[in-house]
């Protein structure tokens, strides 16, 4: 059971006639000899704290330390019962509050599971438990997905990068978006080639995304970007179901965010120099934050 | 492969905000605490690039600190690390190094007692993922992923041939190993993945063997 690609990921799941989740668990028992209830009950344990995270970050009001980032989710919330139309949609926004609840209690230092990194924590719940609410899902679709959703992380993370510091935004709010687009296919019954069109159609639309944080910090504009890289990964695997396919092979697109992040300047990779962070406004937080200002 | 598991990429659960500025570096502050085997006296922790520039925002140090005192990612009692570093009498010095590293995200933490002391450098590459690539002016890859025995010996013909030796017979599989010296014939370092669980005894055994000077369990 290996796969260092998604091509061969596809392949091999298709060949044996299963789904993208079961390759991944089959994987993890093979590799480090554990049983696949060990295996599931850890992936479930990280369910369980991203349905906490969702439900502190709608219900209570969050700040950050700094004071840039909270309150956020709960006004979108407030809108969905108050406004006579949802120009979006009730799904678009749901999605979105629920990314930016668990990305806000992120920022305030409370307890999340990084997915693939702590910068781009809010989408993956967001869609998994959208995407639940709408299909009827049961915990065991939901634990799956997360398996779905690390399978194709497991094929980013070892071809290109997902850290902002590494490869930019793309890299991480880009790669959370198509893991979490794969994941809500195979939740809908999609198949893993289908799974795969969504990831190449969600990291497109997010290439070239820069790292910009004000101050530094993983708040402004990360809990925004992770509200929209929600709603881009449930378009995204909408439009893979309907059969829409890409013309770059998903791997490609993999490779050219991979390029593209080699190429991005320092100064657009979380050092604050550039893009947002130095903005007039961007450098005003930064000195009322540390009394200071990098150079 | 960097990335072995599921959960590097689902995981891992940790107090925010940042997965490579607070968790990793967590991590890497655990690492350290566990190679020095006891909390240090005295800390000093250089840090580089995107580390030197923004740790203050992600808690950075806090991690690192919260890591020395053996915290994992989830702890909440990380948020007042450096609180209780100060009560259980931890002396913390960070520096900020304008010197450019290899990787951006570096920490070089230096831990010392009246016994001992030992320099540890990591990276943090991602998601919450570290790499400790150098141990006291020895050069090596480790991640922390999979067990790992850190055996340091006389650089001498026969000193591999004799630990894989004990570890096959106590039927444990080398993953992956490294050696690496300073300078040859002088000391030298191992490092030995297993995929099975070295237990005391077997760390006994390979200890009294000839021209081996120190093991640790990772």
């Amino acid at each position: 059971m290996n796969f260092r690609t998604v091509a061969e990921l596809v392949e091999l799941a298709e060949s044996k006639g299963m789904p993208i989740s079961e390759i991944m668990i089959q994987k993890e028992m093979d590799t480090f000899n554990k049983s696949r209830q060990e295996v599931f009950e850890q992936m479930a344990g990280n369910l369980d704290v991203m349905e906490k995270a969702v439900r502190k970050g709608l219900n209570e009001q969050m700040k950050s330390h700094s004071g840039l980032t909270g309150g956020d989710a709960m006004k979108i919330r407030t809108y969905m019962t108050e406004a006579p139309v949802l120009l979006s949609g009730r799904d678009a926004l749901d999605v979105v509050s629920r990314s930016m609840a668990v990305s806000e209690v992120n920022a305030a230092m409370g307890t999340v599971v990084a997915t693939p990194t702590a910068g781009a924590c809010g989408i993956l719940p967001g869609c998994v438990f959208t995407a639940a609410d709408r299909l009827d899902s049961d915990r065991e679709t939901m634990v799956r997905a997360l398996f779905v959703s690390g399978a194709i992380g497991y094929c980013i993370a070892n071809n290109a990068f997902i850290s902002g510091a590494a490869g930019g935004c793309q890299a991480e709010v880009g790669s959370a978006t198509a893991m979490s687009a794969a994941a809500m296919v195979e939740m809908a019954g999609g198949s893993p080639s289908q799974s795969a069109e969504a990831v190449a159609i969600a990291l497109k639309n997010m290439l070239g995304l820069v790292c910009d944080p004000v101050a530094g910090l993983v708040e402004a504009p990360c809990v925004k970007r992770n509200a929209m890289g929600g709603a881009i990964a449930m378009v995204a695997a909408d439009m893979a179901l309907a059969g829409v396919k890409s013309v770059i092979p998903t791997d490609e697109v993999i490779e050219a965010m991979f390029r593209i992040g080699r190429d991005m300047p320092v100064s657009l990779k979380e050092t604050a120099l550039g893009g947002l962070a130095a903005t007039p406004t961007g450098r005003a937080h930064e000195r009322r934050i540390f009394g200071k200002s990098a150079e | 492969m960097k990335f072995r598991s599921v959960f590097d990429i689902i995981g891992p659960v940790m107090i925010g905000p940042s997965s490579s500025h607070t968790a990793g570096a967590a991590r890497i502050g655990r690492a350290a605490r566990t190679l020095f085997g006891r909390l240090p006296q005295r800390v000093t922790i250089t840090l580089y690039g995107s580390f030197a520039k923004t740790y203050q925002g992600h808690g950075t140090d806090v991690a690192l600190v919260g890591g020395l005192l053996d915290f994992d990612t989830d702890d909440e009692r990380m948020v007042q690390a450096l609180e209780i570093a100060r009560e259980s009498g931890v002396e913390v010095t960070f520096i900020e190094s304008e010197e450019v590293a290899d990787h951006p995200n570096t920490a070089r933490l230096h831990l010392e007692d009246d016994q001992g002391d030992l320099e540890v450098t990591g990276i943090s590459i991602g998601g919450g993922k570290m790499e400790i690539v150098e141990l006291n002016g020895f050069e090596l890859r480790l991640s922390g992923s999979a067990p790992a025995l850190l055996v340091t010996h006389h650089d001498r013909y026969g000193a591999v041939a004799k630990v894989a030796t004990v570890l096959a017979n106590h039927r444990i599989n080398i993953g992956y190993m490294q050696v690496s010296r300073k300078e040859k014939g002088l000391e030298a370092l191992m490092i030995i993945e297993t995929d099975q669980h070295v237990d005391d005894q077997v760390q006994q055994e390979i200890s009294s063997l000839e021209d081996i000077t120190g093991v640790t369990v990772f």
